[in-house]
């Protein structure tokens, strides 16, 4: 991470982007899994709360509104590293880190508030499915957090410079790869009920 | 972990020396090593369960084992066997030949690889501990291994059929491997594509690598899935969910779906780079290019892919209906096609060739011939009706070894007899070679060939033991007595392996004349690989063909210094957090979990943060 090494490669692709891009294929397999078994077991659990009862959809339109923005920040941040202007890389990297946790903490209020009203992981079918889906993808978030803020206190440490512009690719990839799954967890689980 | 600066070394970097260096190691080679030897362990203690089960099927009304050990040492026997004797096995050639074949100095990410290590040792050490730790566990000291069938059948699975901690070993040790394989999956993958020597084109890729880098896109795609449907049966089990449980509206087939989605593609994970192996072996010893290269590339892609579309073969006494059973049925039917085309490639490699009756070329010949029965018998299975006959019974059994014994190991012993100069400067002895696989041969076919008939008689598998009127006592015996004799074919190997290390004769670059580039440097290689990288010119670079004369050895010293990374500390102190995090599910205890976590993170910032070179 300290240092960038430009070395020759087969495929002309840098390697750690290419074991990326393979780290995202098999998350898809991951992720598919998981709604996969949402999908099979919609409408299969034997006592409520049902996702009608429960599910709140402009609340998590604005989470969902709020991670896409995350996105926006990632690119800007990019952008400002690869040109070397590491005062805006910083805010937007913060920027980024902190819409993230904005998400996660609107995740958090989200199971609280569920729970209260029943809906519990054994409650029923849609519970378990529901709340390890969804946390299955908030615990990617917070990696990406971790992530960001990590590469923030680099930045601030005067440590992380153009040299390192694909260090930063490669979390944006990573990040912006965590908002896609939101998006079809958030049609699939939110919209189309 | 300091970098001496580059104009300081000497053109050719010492070795490492002391066993610590063995824990730092970032070497494919040494790591390779690594592997295979602690893959071999996990296969002898594999071998020891299916002898105590041998033993306990030898008589009628056997009683050398309880029921309940007798349930432990089947599934521990096949858990260990595909996890951690024959997928690692194949890993330790990845490691230690891919980065050869390939004219690389090392893996795209060595510290990653020492992960994937490290990962495996524990995982491995974790799964098996259950045998000892019984007491621990207010259980005897036999009995909390795991016991639901490697496949581990839900709800079979479920806390209320499966109270005590075994299924917890298994599920949490198949996480932990799980993440091993999906590491090296992904280090494979970058480094075949882009590690390659100038001139090394995918079409001039030798087999074995070709093979592996399908394996791996099986890997990171498959493992994915298992893990998902790991997750749902540890929160079944630990947090009282009810994913498998048809009373709360979940249904036990879920599992079966998720499981086999990973386990079939998991078949071709065995089976590819034995595959592989055999396609480098027969040129080797007979002198002759692989027949129709590009079609046996073309066939292990496609068996790749199909691989993914013959899971539910595996279900059909599930009652999945009638449509589903003839498109799974006729899927399986075709993937026998690919393989079929393979096989007769193989033929025709040999077919008029020079051929060297080596070891190698003994177990590469054998796995043909064993493969194609195993075949023949997993195409009996792709019929619905045919299979409701076999499901459960001693034939699938039968099939499954010779499949993965005749197949997968008979292939992988080709592979240790060809490549152990390469690896270990000495050449196995031929003489007892021969001797090991005879017996082994021998002792397969006596072991697994009854079986086809003591399961279309009627015997089930997983089953203790089974009543003298049956009619399959002496088949039984058969069976055990042939099973005793790989034990012996084995020891023949052991002894040849000390015999070689003390007095077996060196070996030169290239002993066997090969056409890849791992033949054109030193046995053993030393920590760089290649004083030069080569130039590669043409599918086969060490051998003359129409176009080309032979390559140029790289020279026995570097022309220049060559900077080799040192070890690191960190991969195995991540690992180390994985096996930590997992007693915290195993023993209830919160505070595992976070130091766990802690030693886990520790690990990987200090192995971002470190200064290492490639």
């Amino acid at each position: 991470m300290t240092h960038a090494s430009v070395t020759h490669t087969s495929m002309g692709l840098d390697s750690r982007k290419m074991a990326f891009w393979a780290f995202i294929g098999s998350e898809c397999l991951l992720f598919g899994s998981l709604i996969s078994t949402y999908l099979v077991y919609k409408g299969k659990s034997v006592v409520g709360p049902y996702p009608h009862d429960i599910l709140n959809i402009p609340f998590t339109s604005v989470s969902t509104f709020d991670l896409l923005m995350s996105s926006l920040m990632m690119v800007l941040a990019l952008a400002a590293v690869q040109r070397g202007d590491m005062r805006w890389a910083k805010v937007w990297l913060f920027m980024t880190a902190l819409l993230g946790m904005f998400f996660l903490g609107g995740q958090v209020y989200e199971f609280t508030s569920f729970v209260h009203e029943g809906l519990t992981l054994q409650r029923n079918l849609f519970g378990a499915t529901f709340f390890v889906l969804t946390g299955t993808h908030g615990a990617h978030v917070t990696v990406g957090v971790l992530w960001l803020l990590t590469l923030w206190v680099r930045a601030l440490q005067g440590k992380l410079g153009p040299a390192n512009a694909m260090t930063v690719e490669i979390t944006g990839l990573y990040w912006h790869f965590v908002d896609v799954v939101w998006i079809v967890i958030f049609t699939v689980v939110y919209l189309i009920q | 972990m300091t970098h001496a600066a580059v104009h300081a070394q000497p053109a050719a970097p010492p070795a490492p020396r002391g066993w610590t260096s063995w824990l730092t190691t970032t070497d494919h080679k040494r790591i390779g090593l690594l592997y295979f030897w602690t893959a071999f362990a996990f296969f002898l203690v594999g071998g020891v369960e299916a002898l105590l089960i041998r033993l306990q099927l030898a008589q009628p009304n056997g009683h050398v084992v309880s029921a309940e050990t007798y349930n432990q040492l089947f599934t521990m026997h096949g858990t260990t066997m595909v996890f951690l004797a024959l997928m690692p096995l194949s890993a330790s050639f990845f490691n230690y030949i891919v980065p050869l074949q390939i004219g690389a100095r090392d893996v795209a990410f060595p510290r990653l690889n020492a992960f994937s290590y490290w990962v495996f040792l524990l995982g491995g050490l974790f799964l098996n501990a259950s045998w000892l730790v019984g007491p621990l566990f207010h259980a005897g000291r036999w009995n909390v291994a795991p016991d639901a069938g490697w496949f581990g059948y839900a709800n079979l699975t479920e806390r209320q059929f499966s109270p005590g901690p075994n299924i917890d070993f298994w599920v949490l040790g198949l996480q932990i491997l799980g993440i091993s394989s999906l590491a090296a999956g992904f280090n494979f993958i970058v480094t075949i594509l882009n590690l390659r020597a100038p001139g090394l084109k995918m079409m001039r890729l030798p087999t074995f690598s070709w093979m592996t880098l399908v394996t791996q896109f099986l890997i990171i795609t498959a493992f994915p899935v298992i893990t998902v449907g790991l997750v749902f049966l540890m929160f079944d089990r630990f947090f009282g969910t009810h994913f498998y449980l048809p009373q709360a509206g979940g249904t036990p087939i879920l599992w079966q779906h998720l499981f086999w989605l990973f386990g079939h593609p998991e078949v071709y994970i065995l089976i590819l780079p034995a595959m592989g192996i055999v396609s480098e072996v027969l040129p080797t010893f007979a002198r002759k290019p692989l027949f129709g290269y590009v079609v046996v590339v073309y066939s292990g892609i496609l068996i790749g892919f199909m691989g993914w579309g013959v899971w539910s073969h595996h279900m059909f006494s599930v009652g999945l209906g009638p449509v589903a059973d003839s498109v799974f049925g006729a899927t399986t039917m075709l993937i026998a096609v690919p393989t079929g085309v393979k096989i007769f490639n193989w033929i025709a490699t040999l077919w008029g060739g020079d051929i060297r009756p080596t070891a190698a070329l003994h177990f590469a010949v054998g796995f043909i011939a064993m493969f194609i029965i195993g075949g023949l018998s997993g195409v009996s299975h792709a019929s619905p009706p045919a299979d409701l006959q076999q499901t459960d019974t001693y034939y699938v059994v039968a099939h499954i070894h010779y499949v993965l014994f005749g197949g997968t190991i008979q292939g992988l012993f080709a592979g240790i007899y060809y490549w152990w100069p390469k690896m270990t400067g000495r050449l196995l002895d031929e003489r007892l070679g021969k001797w090991h696989f005879w017996l082994q041969f021998v002792g397969l076919n006596l072991a697994f060939f009854p079986m086809h008939f003591i399961g279309l008689l009627g015997m089930p598998r997983r089953i203790y033991t089974y009543a003298p009127e049956l009619g399959v006592s002496t088949l039984n015996l058969v069976s055990t007595v042939g099973a005793f004799l790989i034990a012996a074919a084995l020891l023949v190997f052991l002894v040849n392996v000390a015999r070689t290390r003390r007095s077996g004769a060196r070996a030169p670059n290239d002993p066997w004349g090969g056409a890849t580039l791992e033949w054109s440097i030193p046995s053993p290689p030393p920590v760089y690989n290649f004083s030069v990288i080569p130039t590669v010119e043409s599918r086969m670079p060490r051998w003359r063909t129409e176009h080309h004369a032979p390559m140029a050895d790289p020279p026995a010293v570097p022309p220049a210094p060559i900077h080799v990374p040192a070890g690191s500390r960190w991969p195995l102190v991540a690992a180390l957090g994985l096996p930590i995090l997992a007693l915290a599910p195993l023993t209830h205890t919160l505070w595992l979990a976070f130091a766990g976590a802690a030693v886990l993170l520790f690990g990987i910032y200090r192995w971002a943060f470190e200064p290492f070179e490639v």
